[in-house]
């Protein structure tokens, strides 16, 4: 399998905000949004390099997604962050009515995405946020897997499209993996290795557990495929009904519900085109609670090993057919 | 001041006419608002329905959709598009649909609109972007009196406040009206005036039904002390017609054929 090295642990928040002064120097209408928690969402590097260019708005996120709507209209490309669970949901109406429905060129960033927030707890973690933004016409949905993917995925947000965009990143620390030279192309899923026996398909913090897993089933001789699905809308349909066709199993893995997240979204594109059987690890429609981050991926399943342990249930399910 | 008062006939009757066509829709609001409408559209606004789209245009954004006939027989009568049109309300396939769409490609819509306490935001976010690129264009934003119990409103008024957003001008429906009944009983709103100077704003208050006075307050309203403006516009819903007149079961009620000539007979007397 091909390998992939871990460079150094980095949350992908940094990369968010790292693509933010990146694509600042370089468009000029871009500006951003922030909602009292600018550092914590990592846009702090694009509010201390381009200050006139920062608006503060405060703890409103509703005013702050149809001000963004508003920059917009003017040639403004806004870009509003918070938490994921205020960003997507505090302001949901806003969002799909001056922002979806109008078209705009609004990104809002998703921060503290899925239950490696920890010990903040449930209100904290945005594990709701991927159903609630990909259901949304016009929208897309991207959940990157590291810091330089999520470097990549900002910047072609800004630069690349002209509608509205939702990405979730994260708190914590996460190995950063993924190449400067990588082929990041919006709707377009990454098949990071192959196999015959199944295929886990992954985003955010959960691809590099898919690797993992990867690994630890090869020892077992079951040969697992990988992709990184980085964007959940527009799905890329071609990449799971292809990986369906191939290995005939299909397990998905994610730091959200698994109901109305990449597990339906995948769900959706297998049942209608090559129903084959399906395992999804993520949030079992539950909230989550304070711990440890790895404390918390362990007990809710979120890590390699309760990948693996869907894995083998799968390939049993395969094998009973 | 005799065009400005045949203009706002003309509104009025469009409203009525379109809205009976429709068979559905909100009757009181719009013609409430058609002397308002009338001074923005035949006097205030720096536009060109030629040219809708041109940058340098004054924006208004209608936070009320629901009151999108006035808004539609305003943009006909200024020559955005053919006053025929107006008829197509709410019919399928028309772009103008039953809340202003901003996709429909109608000419002279700014924006989409309808759910409730996004119009002041949208606003703030265009007043933001002119005073980031030194713009002199200003951004008017129509609010219903209703309207103002959805929280965000507040968070909007707050936020153009904090960035003294001096070329934004706030126009509140002050009808007293809303579906469930009068303002008062429903959810009350004053002390109103208080409630924006406490949130910094410049506030004006006037008779939103009186030609003469609007074109005076439109006229002489000049960005004051960094602070956004906001004018409290007393009207009547249903204005122009005596037996609907203040009557807020005309909020979402629609006229018949019948009411439709009596009406038209009384707008024109």
């Amino acid at each position: 399998m091909d390998d992939f090295r871990n460079k150094g642990n980095k949350p992908t928040k940094t990369g968010f905000g790292e693509g933010l002064a990146f694509a600042g120097e370089i468009v000029k209408e871009l500006v951003c949004l922030g909602a009292d928690i600018t550092a914590s969402v990592g846009m702090n590097y694009f509010s201390e390099k381009f200050p006139d260019r920062f608006i503060s708005l405060g703890i409103a996120e509703q005013n702050c997604a149809a001000v963004a709507a508003g920059l917009a209209l003017a040639g403004k490309i806004p870009v509003f962050s918070t938490y994921g669970v205020f960003a997507a949901q505090r302001a949901t109406d806003q969002i799909r009515v001056s922002i979806c429905y109008n078209k705009l060129h609004v990104i809002i960033g998703g921060a503290h995405a899925g239950i490696s927030v920890g010990p903040d707890g449930a209100t904290h973690q945005a594990l709701e946020d991927i159903a609630t933004m990909r259901v949304l016409p016009n929208m897309t949905v991207l959940s990157p897997c590291d810091a330089t993917q999520t470097r990549l995925a900002i910047i072609a947000a800004i630069r690349e499209l002209n509608g509205p965009v939702y990405i979730r990143f994260g708190r914590e620390p996460v190995p950063d993996f993924t190449t400067d030279d990588q082929d990041f192309t919006v709707g377009k899923a990454q098949l990071l290795k192959g196999g015959e026996d199944l295929t886990i398909i992954a985003c955010g913090h959960m691809v590099w557990e898919a690797i993992r897993a990867a690994e630890i089933l090869e020892t077992e001789n079951i040969r697992a495929a990988v992709i990184n699905m980085h964007t959940i809308k527009p799905i890329h349909k071609e990449a799971i009904i292809g990986a369906a066709q191939h290995t005939g199993a299909i397990l998905t893995a994610e730091e959200h519900q698994v109901i109305g997240g990449l597990g339906g979204a995948v769900a959706e594109v297998l049942g209608q085109y090559f129903p084959v059987p399906l395992e999804m690890v993520g949030m079992q429609d539950c909230f989550g609670e304070s711990g440890k981050p790895e404390e918390l991926m362990k007990k809710y399943g979120l890590d390699a090993f309760g990948i693996v342990r869907s894995a083998m249930k799968l390939i049993e399910r395969k094998e009973n057919i | 001041m005799n065009d400005l008062l045949q203009i706002s006939k003309k509104i009025r009757i469009s409203v009525v006419e379109s809205l009976t066509a429709a068979g559905s829709g909100h009757l009181g609001g719009s013609l409430g608002m058609a002397d308002i409408f009338t001074i923005l559209y035949f006097n205030t606004l720096n536009h060109n329905p030629k040219n809708p789209d041109w940058s340098e245009r004054d924006r208004l954004i209608l936070s009320i959709g629901h009151i999108a006939p006035v808004l539609y027989a305003s943009l006909a009568h200024s020559g955005y598009f053919p006053v025929e049109d107006l008829v197509t309300l709410r019919k399928l396939g028309s772009k103008l649909q039953g809340h202003p769409c901003k996709d429909s490609e109608l000419p002279g819509i700014e924006v989409s609109s309808g759910s409730l306490g996004q119009g002041l935001s949208i606003s703030v976010g265009l007043a933001l972007a002119a005073k980031m690129d030194k713009k002199d264009w200003k951004t008017y934003c129509i609010l219903g009196d209703g309207e103002l119990q959805e929280g965000s409103v507040w968070e909007a008024a707050m936020s153009a406040a904090h960035h003294k957003l001096n070329k934004l001008i706030a126009i509140v429906d002050r009808n007293n009206c809303q579906i469930d009944g009068k303002t008062k009983d429903v959810m009350e709103l004053e002390p109103l005036s208080e409630k924006w100077k406490a949130f910094g704003w410049n506030v004006i208050e006037c008779d939103g039904n009186n030609l003469e006075q609007l074109l005076k307050v439109f006229n002489e309203l000049i960005p004051v002390n960094n602070k956004p403006s906001v004018l409290i516009a007393k009207t009547k819903m249903g204005k122009g017609i005596k037996s609907i007149e203040d009557d807020y079961h005309w909020h979402g009620k629609v006229p018949s054929k019948e009411n439709m000539k009596e009406f038209i007979l009384e707008l024109n007397s």
